[in-house]
């Protein structure tokens, strides 16, 4: 047998090659046609689908962000306004030495190392054609001596943009708040389609409770764009809405008198108008600049202001919970008035102090000699403790929680400033389910004059106050007088909410504690007399003086010999003129001592800035 | 000798320009025509970039050159020089893995000092020459054994270059050995059976795959799953190809292309460019150019007058025909994504003249024949 090997069939293999050749083209020739019919499926039959893709990839909405609304005061003085900001920017792709760069712009504006590092990390996270933001908030001078200098550096550029600003700066602070950089935590409650382009949100006081006036509707224009997001032309534009002008019932001559009034105490007022709840001045102290905030405080500061014993942040007439101490006396006397526990003239007898039945224990007078014989009127004029003791026990803490709860204590006001606290009006029920433990009377009498459990806010005790002068109306207290529509002349008034009215049951009560208020201020033997001499307008006021340190028993206050933050809390409550009232007034002076000689002047300060008013 | 010279010179003379340049026409005009498109489609995709053309010209010029110098080599030198190739190539792309330089993640090069080399482009011509060779002296079919030496032939060098790794030259290496073997007549039974095999073997292969290799076929069965990672290159060429329609966005108009949606747009994704810009007519010009370059292939194979070049004429145009499946059916997605330019279209130098030198070959071999007395 042959070798097979050597014994080749050429025509055989050419045969077999061809046939072989050919299977493979009919082979090819289906693949062909597989790939055939899925362009046609892509071409033809879902043509449509894919040219929606496209151009959902080429066109891209891009926001305008609107105008922020501005703030004024109630007489149209601006409290927050939107000013230009120069920035400085870098377009990396069109530097070709980015240090050589720096260098020399260094050289003309101090470029600073944390500016450049931020820069370095910000230029990593964008596309080389998009601007990076250098330096911030440049002034005239450094706008100036760039500008003069720009044919230097290209791919430089200053750009312009708003920038919140108040031009007041820390007047009103605690009131009006200010904006700050929207972060994760903010973008959660914003409506993210709307804040589209916004780098700033209201943080807190006005800025915050009003922000959706504020901040308008955001425009958007249709930009073709490449993949990388450069924008190449705009296909369509819709403006944005600029935000709502407001003017917010705060007078700032009123503000700024009784901020200076206060001197370096710390502290809070409140200033109302009892006939609309209108809130006249609105003074947390320490107060601090809130510009800083605006583009992100430096951490220093921020620590200094938030380590400061004195607590600028702190938005006292918000949140600071403080004892009434004797302001409460004169709504204490309504009570007992109204609930017929006491009578107009029967009177009580004041040794220095008061014990219950059948105990040792002292309560003691502020007055150590005593008062002698006082009815109602003598014992608010001289601020008697122990004709309060006794009432408080005649009419038992659950009556005292009914009536004075009519008058807004232990709840929010509903001011339209976020963050309010409701102060503590204490009862049987709150100490059972609180404290879990029965109530004494002794917590009843000391209730009588404002302290023990009893809490109030500023904003409280002010709305309190404010409506003890318009007769029994409750009226929520109110910050923004109007708002306004961007472009519009017309102001849209914000109308007075008036929350209860309580009921009298004799005028003849209400006028015998307003006529005592108006003898503490301006009888021999008030409290207040001192700012009553030559006040051209009669004031109706209650001192008021708030334990912080304990005393123990016989132990006797001597303000001197103790720390300045365990001194008592000075309080006053005012309203004016007394016929007529235009304005009620709280005010509480932190550590200050007495309320007849600090809280009450300051007091005095804003009724006259209101009353005696002679600028337009 | 000197009377088969002086008949040599009669048939080329007799048989006009094509036998006398060692030319074939149909090959050369479609070529010619295919190289020309592919450049004004690179123009638009490199959005306008002259200089990417001129660079593409340059390689295309060289490519061309080195088409016409091997066409004038006799297949018998090639035949002669096969097995020195082979092992020259093996014993590089041996080099390579020791000494190569890695380039992209992946070890291709070797630095020959004054040039960079990709050895395995060279085995691109290599393997499928070794194959037929070996097969051409040879009773065909071949037996068991000598279909075991064929697959060693095969697989070495392909694993060698899965290795660096590059998949897609690998397969292409393997289909076009493959090719030499199916057309010298395996068993259709065997096939059948190693068919079967590779299907048992599919996880085991899946076993020894790169990360990024098994991502590719992930991405390829879902690519919505990740839009903005891996899937993004096929989703937004189907963008493209889709949104092009019956007649294209116009040259240069692409919105895929033109705003760099589309990635490696002049090179593995350029199908896509010619799918948006020139609609399913141009992809249909493409398809007539790529069709008559398979066929007139195959009818150098069936008409070539030895086993050896009957082989590689075969093998040589069925594996620019997988070149250009595998790319257009990755780029349509029905493959998964593996990295082949598309032929004689995709910016790139060293494919191109592999590719060219291929059809070099194919055109050495149709005129060279001799003329048979009918």
């Amino acid at each position: 047998m042959p070798n097979p090997a050597t014994l080749k069939d050429y025509f055989f293999e050419s045969r077999l090659v061809m046939n072989r050749a050919i299977v493979m083209l009919v082979f090819a020739g289906i693949l062909i046609l597989v790939l055939f019919a899925r362009l046609l499926y892509l071409q033809v039959i879902a043509h449509e689908h894919f040219t929606t893709l496209s151009e959902d990839n080429r066109v891209k909405l891009q926001p305008i962000p609107p105008n922020r609304g501005l703030i004024f005061d109630r007489n149209g003085i601006v409290l927050a306004e939107n000013l230009p900001s120069y920035r400085l920017e870098i377009t990396p792709e069109q530097v070709q030495d980015m240090d050589a760069t720096l260098n020399a712009l260094a050289e003309i504006i101090d470029i600073r190392e944390v500016d450049r590092s931020r820069f370095e990390k910000l230029r990593k996270r964008k596309p080389g054609f998009e601007a990076v933001p250098l330096l911030f908030h440049l002034n005239d001078v450094q706008v100036a001596r760039f500008s003069a200098n720009r044919h230097r550096f290209p791919g430089v550029d200053i750009t312009a943009g708003l920038a919140r600003h108040y031009p007041q700066g820390k007047l009103a602070v605690h009131a009006l708040g200010y904006v700050g950089r929207i972060d994760e935590r903010a973008l959660k409650d914003l409506d993210s389609s709307n804040y589209r382009g916004t780098t700033h949100t209201g943080k807190i006081g006005i800025e915050k409770s009003y922000e959706d006036l504020l901040h308008g509707k955001v425009g958007l224009q249709q930009v073709e764009t490449t993949a990388q997001g450069r924008v190449l032309r705009v296909l369509n534009r819709v403006a944005p809405v600029s935000g709502h002008n407001l003017y917010l019932t705060l007078d700032s001559r009123v503000q700024d008198a009784a901020e200076r009034a206060f001197g370096d105490f710390s502290g809070s007022a409140i200033a109302i108008d009892p006939n609309n709840g209108d809130v006249l001045a609105f003074v947390s102290l320490p107060t601090y600049d809130p510009n800083p905030f605006v583009n992100g405080i430096e951490y220093s500061d921020y620590a200094a202001l938030r380590d400061d014993e004195k607590q600028p942040l702190f938005n006292r007439a918000l949140r600071g919970q403080y004892p009434p101490g004797s302001t409460v006396k004169p709504f204490m006397g309504l009570a007992g008035l109204e609930q017929g526990v006491t009578r107009v003239h029967s009177s009580t007898y004041c040794p220095g102090f008061y014990m219950l039945p059948g105990s040792t224990r002292k309560y003691r007078d502020w007055k150590h000699t005593g008062h002698g014989t006082v009815n109602l009127h003598d014992a608010i004029v001289q601020s008697c403790d122990v004709y309060f003791y006794d009432l408080a026990l005649s009419l038992g803490i659950e009556r005292i929680h009914d009536y004075l709860s009519h008058f807004g204590f232990g709840h929010k006001t509903g001011i339209d400033i976020l963050g309010e606290l409701p102060g503590l009006l204490p009862s049987t029920a709150w100490k059972r389910q609180r404290r879990d433990q029965p109530w004494f009377p002794g917590e009843t009498i000391i209730t009588g004059i404002g302290q023990g459990f009893f809490l109030i806010t500023p904003v409280q005790l002010a709305t309190a106050t404010a409506a003890l002068a318009n007769g029994g109306r409750i009226l929520q207290p109110n910050i923004v007088m109007a708002e306004q529509e961007a472009g519009s002349d017309e102001l849209l008034p914000h109308q007075p909410r008036l929350l209860e009215t309580i009921t009298i049951n004799d005028q003849a009560h209400w006028d015998a504690v307003i006529e005592s208020m108006v003898d503490v201020v301006h009888s021999a033997r008030g409290t207040a007399r001192k700012i009553g001499t030559d006040s051209p307008y009669k004031i109706a006021g209650k001192t008021g003086t708030a334990q912080v340190y304990g005393l123990k028993q016989e132990e006797k206050y001597d303000a001197e010999a103790i720390e300045e933050k365990l001194r008592d809390h000075a309080l006053f409550i005012a309203f004016a003129p007394a016929e007529q009232p235009q304005i009620a007034v709280a005010v509480i002076v932190e550590n200050g001592g007495g309320g007849g000689s600090v809280a009450a002047p300051i007091a005095h300060a804003i009724l006259d800035a209101y009353l005696q008013d002679t600028s337009p | 000798m000197n009377g088969a010279l002086t008949r040599h010179r009669d048939d080329a003379s007799r048989r006009g320009w094509q036998y006398r340049t060692h030319m074939d026409a149909p090959l050369l005009i479609t070529l010619v025509a295919l190289s020309a498109m592919g450049l004004i489609v690179l123009f638009s995709a490199g959005g306008g970039d002259i200089r990417l053309v001129e660079r593409q010209l340059v390689r295309l010029g060289i490519a061309y050159t080195g088409m016409f110098v091997i066409a004038q080599f006799p297949p018998r030198v090639l035949l002669r020089l096969t097995p020195w190739l082979f092992v020259i190539g093996v014993l590089l792309l041996l080099a390579v893995l020791v000494t190569g330089e890695t380039s992209g993640g992946a070890q291709r090069w070797l630095n020959l000092y004054f040039v960079r080399f990709q050895p395995s482009e060279m085995m691109k011509l290599a393997v499928p020459m070794m194959v037929a060779w070996y097969l051409a002296d040879i009773r065909l079919p071949p037996h068991r054994w000598q279909l075991l030496t064929a697959a060693v032939l095969i697989a070495v060098p392909m694993l060698m270059i899965a290795k660096q790794p590059d998949l897609g030259t690998a397969l292409l290496i393997a289909s076009s050995g493959f090719f030499v073997v199916f057309l010298a007549g395996l068993q259709w039974r065997l096939l059948a059976f190693f068919s079967m095999l590779t299907t048992a073997a599919a996880p085991l292969i899946w076993h020894f795959m790169h990360d990024y290799q098994r991502q590719r076929v992930i991405t390829f069965l879902s690519p919505e799953q990740d839009p903005l990672g891996s899937g993004y290159h096929i989703i937004q060429s189907k963008i493209a190809i889709g949104s092009g329609g019956l007649f294209g966005k116009g040259w240069m108009n692409g919105t895929q292309s033109q705003l760099d949606f589309l990635p490696e747009r002049s090179t593995d994704f350029i199908f896509a460019v010619l799918g948006e810009e020139f609609g399913f007519i141009g992809i249909l010009v493409l398809f007539t150019l790529y069709t008559i370059i398979v066929v007139r292939g195959m009818m150098i194979a069936i008409q070539a007058q030895d086993t050896y070049t009957r082989l590689l004429a075969g093998s040589l145009s069925m594996t620019f025909f997988v070149y250009f499946i595998v790319n257009t059916g990755m780029v349509t997605g029905l493959l998964p994504v593996v990295g082949l330019p598309l032929p004689m279209i995709s910016y790139g130098g060293t494919s191109i003249v592999t590719l060219l030198a291929g059809f070099g070959i194919l055109m050495s071999i149709q005129t060279h024949r001799k003329l048979l007395a009918t």
